[in-house]
């Protein structure tokens, strides 16, 4: 039975995957990416990471269907056409997936309990973190305790990335202030007056453009 | 469970290689991400597929239960950790678009490249 989910669901991510290529729609493509994830979510839990499935659903489903979503409203949603033949790159995807194919044929096969990879510190931890830790979730008490430094590490880079992004975002014009050229008109006095004017308004990009489209509609009635 | 093999890890590839082509084939920079995040979860699968045991089940103590066997508790630490790093590279990612977008006035690659010249 649990064969059969497992073949299901990966035939299914198979597809949707195949259709994200496909998609010209962004929109459609990034709902497409959070069936995608949520798939995903659910063949973790038949390969019993419970733990992982809800970080998945929440975080994969739905915190990065959301920064997406509120991306494409800044930035426009139609794909164009790629002009150039895409011959090279299906070559190379395709000699790189036999290399990887020719890498499997001699991994252990799948579920075996006596495969090397359960037989380092797994053992241990399976055995003794209920004594040492207290805790019956054994992920957990590796995530917090065991190896406590790596969840550190992760925190340090999410900070990174959450500065990295308010610098990126908060410099700059507003979107609504390209040029029909492409080109930013905005010179860096006037931007940097911008920024002390608009700060954080910024990362609410999408609500903003909104508010000015209101006032042109506004500013042409009267 | 044994008697899908290498079915797993063969699935995986090929989502790995999905991922890949959209990365390097697409123009479109949010499908480049999109891609990039499809890379991200077979990687994820990869890993849980090898911490899975066959009439095993999730690692968490079941009171009393002494013949149960577990699966493998440290892939899906890692994944964890790996779920919310890929999270905050694909938020910098995006932001990256939208400062291009604002820049270029478009996120085509090819168009940025004529841009630039």
């Amino acid at each position: 039975m649990v064969e059969f989910v497992d073949i299901a669901l990966l035939v299914l991510l198979g597809i949707t995957a195949f259709s994200i290529i496909r998609q010209k729609n962004l929109f459609a493509a990034v709902m497409m990416a959070g069936i995608y994830s949520l798939l995903s979510a659910a063949l973790f839990v038949v390969m019993d990471a419970v733990d992982v499935a809800f970080t998945e659903a929440a975080v994969g489903a739905g915190i990065s269907t959301i920064l997406m979503l509120g991306t494409l409203a800044l930035v426009g949603h139609s794909e164009h056409q790629p002009q150039h033949r895409p011959i090279l790159p299906l070559f190379v995807v395709i000699l790189t997936g036999a290399v990887l194919v020719y890498g499997t044929l001699d991994i252990p096969p799948f579920g075996d309990a006596s495969n090397p990879v359960h037989h380092h510190v797994a053992p241990h931890y399976l055995e003794e973190s209920e004594h040492e830790i207290g805790i019956p979730n054994v992920v957990t008490s590796v995530l917090a305790s065991y190896r406590g430094y790596d969840t550190m590490g992760e925190t340090t880079v999410i900070f990174a990335a959450l500065v990295g992004v308010l610098l990126l975002l908060s410099l700059g014009p507003r979107p609504g202030r390209v040029a029909s050229n492409g080109r930013a008109t905005t010179t860096v006095r006037e931007r940097d007056k911008a920024v002390s004017e608009e700060g954080m308004e910024e990362a609410q990009g999408d609500t903003l453009q909104v508010s000015d489209e209101e006032n042109t509609l506004e500013d042409t009635n009267g | 469970m044994t008697a899908l093999g290498l079915f797993n890890y063969w699935a995986v590839i090929f989502l790995m290689m999905v991922g890949f082509y959209t990365l390097i084939a697409r123009g479109n920079l949010v499908k480049k991400i999109i891609g990039l995040n499809i890379f991200q979860t077979s990687v994820f699968i990869l890993y849980i597929t090898m911490g899975k045991i066959a009439g095993g089940t999730a690692p968490i103590f079941v009171k009393g239960g002494e013949d149960v066997s577990y699966s493998n508790p440290i892939p899906h630490v890692l994944i964890l950790t790996a779920i919310v790093v890929g999270v905050a590279t694909s938020a910098v990612g995006l932001s990256l678009v939208i400062r291009i977008k604002e820049a270029f006035g478009t996120i085509e690659e090819d168009e940025i490249q004529d841009e630039s010249l």
